[in-house]
């Protein structure tokens, strides 16, 4: 029986006084890829900042493996964070180092393992993501596709049990963004990794999510929730439709 | 506990795999069995393998390029199924073999390299400084296509936030510059000259050297800083694909601000230099307020004074096309940005005092 990584209850996220989310109930399965959808500005990157931590939650809580996240102390908190990883939309290189040192930074910290294993670990994460030999470059001298690649293989550096993807597809041609969904796949079905995946790229969506949550800009909550395939066959609203037929022009997609 | 055996049975090494294989150190030795020339083909067994993770796949992965490497089979049908696609993954790319160019060349092609490179830097330099000259005929004729808010904006930044720092540095410099004279002064019981050393040091060249070197610090690095990061941000490509001059739109009202403020600051300069002298001529070496200021007045001279005037002018000019310059030439990374303020910092300063000593040089020969 699968049992929750992520659970939110009530959670509010907010600027100041300017509400982006209210009300926020969902809870993300081991093994799910889960997709929090939206259209521009329905908070959806805003969210991914409060469940990993970089924003406070502007009311109610979220629960990580269990343990109440914003309540945990500094340490209790790097704990649970050990076990997330976390890809950025640009990649989050360290432009100074070359990407075997930013794969490495990572294990250096966080692992007992000595140099040299640490070296062939790089290797392999480099290998996985398709990225064997480029351990020397930097990241200015690789490509955009590459860069997330580079940085997924930086976020599978101390095996996750939990990733997020900030827009995994952005900025990224057709096949190079269907190759970052294969890849997702394979890492969630191989090592049973949990994937929480914020995007509006329909074609990702189908691709890869097992369930999902939509969050709406006018009434800034969760307005459906479940596997896209089955939000699509049986949308709950008339945006949820919208948004998953580009507006009505995708509905060879329902049939 | 992890558990791993190897045995080599005719010309084929069998490696059995059991139990959990977390955080597994590995084994040295296995691969440099697998390396033996004796060994034809490897079988691993990992039908008994509990929970793994990337410390396991990286012992399968060695084994795997080892097999590869000395092109003999390895058989791995009944690993756990996620660890055997999790393998073929890693190995499913051909590793990339192009290095980066090392840079071999020998000492006379590094010299021609760096010969060129000067002579494109100047070039580049001088096309810039034109670029922007021009820019500023054209804004005389309003011609240009600039913001008076930017301007107004280069204005405050310049001028009233930097009034507080360049009067503490200045304040500091006369306090010293009048300390270090008072100590060779006395010895000849001359310590009322303090005044006029103070009074000629700040006004014909310390003043505005300081203003100058406080400037190229705060203001010249927040040019480079801040262009820099619009470079990354492709917010200068933006202008450029518009037609919009990046001389009219981000470089004059930061240049006009800087050349107009720097003069004021100088004289700011000056006056609080002076101010630190006589903090130091009163207070510590007995001299009454009244004899110090006569001396101070006696040793003012309007042409040191215009002529410290107009080197903070002229460094005003250097300050703000150096930042500029780095800014709007900066790689498009957090580290490009990094280099483009500590390069515009460090050329200020050095353009600064080479213009010094081209306008002393000048001077002297003018007799002025």
């Amino acid at each position: 029986m699968s049992t929750d990584k992520i659970t939110a209850h009530n959670l509010k996220v907010a600027y100041g006084d300017k509400v982006i989310i209210k009300n926020a109930d969902f809870a993300v399965k081991e093994n799910d890829i889960f997709i929090i959808m939206g259209g521009s500005g329905s908070g959806k990157s805003s969210l991914l900042r409060v469940l990993t931590g970089l924003m406070p939650p502007a009311g109610g809580t979220f629960y990580i493996n269990g343990k109440d996240y914003p309540k945990a102390d500094a340490e209790q908190k790097l704990e649970i964070m050990k076990k997330v990883g976390i890809l950025y939309q640009s990649g989050g290189l360290f432009s100074s180092m070359t990407l075997a040192e930013n794969i490495a930074l990572p294990l250096q910290k966080y692992s007992n393992y000595p140099d040299e294993t640490i070296k062939e670990l790089v290797n392999l994460k480099l290998s996985l993501v398709g990225l064997g030999g480029f351990g020397d470059y930097y990241p200015a001298e690789i490509s955009g596709g590459m860069k997330k690649r580079a940085g997924l293989a930086r976020a599978l550096a101390l095996d996750p049990e939990i990733v997020y993807f900030d827009e995994p597809s952005a900025g990224l041609d057709p096949v190079s963004s269907a190759r970052l969904d294969n890849l997702m796949k394979d890492i969630n079905q191989s090592l049973g990794t949990t994937l929480v995946v914020v995007t509006h790229e329909l074609d990702s969506i189908f691709s890869i999510g097992t369930n999902s949550v939509f969050l709406d800009a006018d009434s800034k909550t969760i307005t459906a929730r479940g596997n896209p395939h089955e939000l699509l066959k049986n949308p709950p609203n008339q945006t949820v439709y919208n948004f998953l037929t580009r507006g009505g022009k995708d509905e060879k997609r329902t049939k | 506990m992890p558990n791993l055996d190897f045995v080599i049975n005719g010309d084929v090494l069998k490696v059995a795999l059991s139990g959990d294989f977390l955080h597994f150190a590995g084994n040295p030795d296995l691969y440099q069995t697998a390396g033996s020339t004796r060994v034809k083909s490897i079988i691993v067994d990992g039908k008994n393998i509990g929970k793994w993770d990337s410390s396991l796949l990286l012992v399968l992965f060695e084994l795997a390029q080892i097999a590869k490497q000395r092109q003999i089979v390895l058989e791995k049908d009944n690993l756990p199924p996620g660890l055997n696609r999790m393998l073929d993954l890693s190995l499913a790319v051909k590793p990339h073999t192009d290095t980066v160019l090392a840079n071999k060349s020998d000492f006379l092609e590094r010299l021609g390299g760096w010969g060129i490179d000067i002579w494109q830097i100047f070039n580049k330099g001088l096309d810039f400084v034109l670029e922007n000259v021009g820019a500023l005929f054209r804004f005389l004729k309003g011609k240009t296509v600039t913001r008076k808010i930017d301007f107004l904006f280069a204005l405050e930044d310049c001028g009233p936030k930097a009034v507080g720092i360049v009067s503490l540095i200045s304040f500091m410099v006369g306090l010293i510059l009048a300390f270090v004279g008072a100590i060779q002064l006395k010895t000849f019981g001359a310590q009322i000259y303090v005044a006029s050393l103070v009074t000629i040091g700040m006004t014909r060249i310390m003043g505005a050297i300081m203003a100058g070197v406080i400037m190229a610090g705060r203001t010249g690095a927040s040019f480079a800083a801040t262009l820099g990061t619009m470079q990354v941000n492709e917010e200068i490509d933006a202008l450029k694909t518009m037609g919009i001059p990046v001389a009219d739109f981000l470089i004059l009202p930061r240049l006009a601000a800087l050349v107009l403020v720097m003069p004021l600051l100088t004289m700011l300069a000056d006056f609080m230099g002076m101010l630190g002298g006589g903090f130091v001529g009163i207070l510590l070496l007995d001299i009454s307020a009244g004899e110090y200021w006569k001396y101070s007045w006696e040793a003012w001279d309007m042409v040191n004074f215009w002529v410290g005037v107009f080197h903070g002018f002229v460094f005003g000019f250097i300050i703000a096309l150096c930042g500029c310059y780095y800014g709007v030439n900066s790689g498009r990374n957090a580290d490009g940005v990094g280099v483009a303020t500590t390069r515009a910092v460090v050329s200020s300063i050095v353009w600064m005092i080479v213009a010094t000593g081209v306008i002393t040089a000048i001077f002297e020969r003018l007799g002025i």
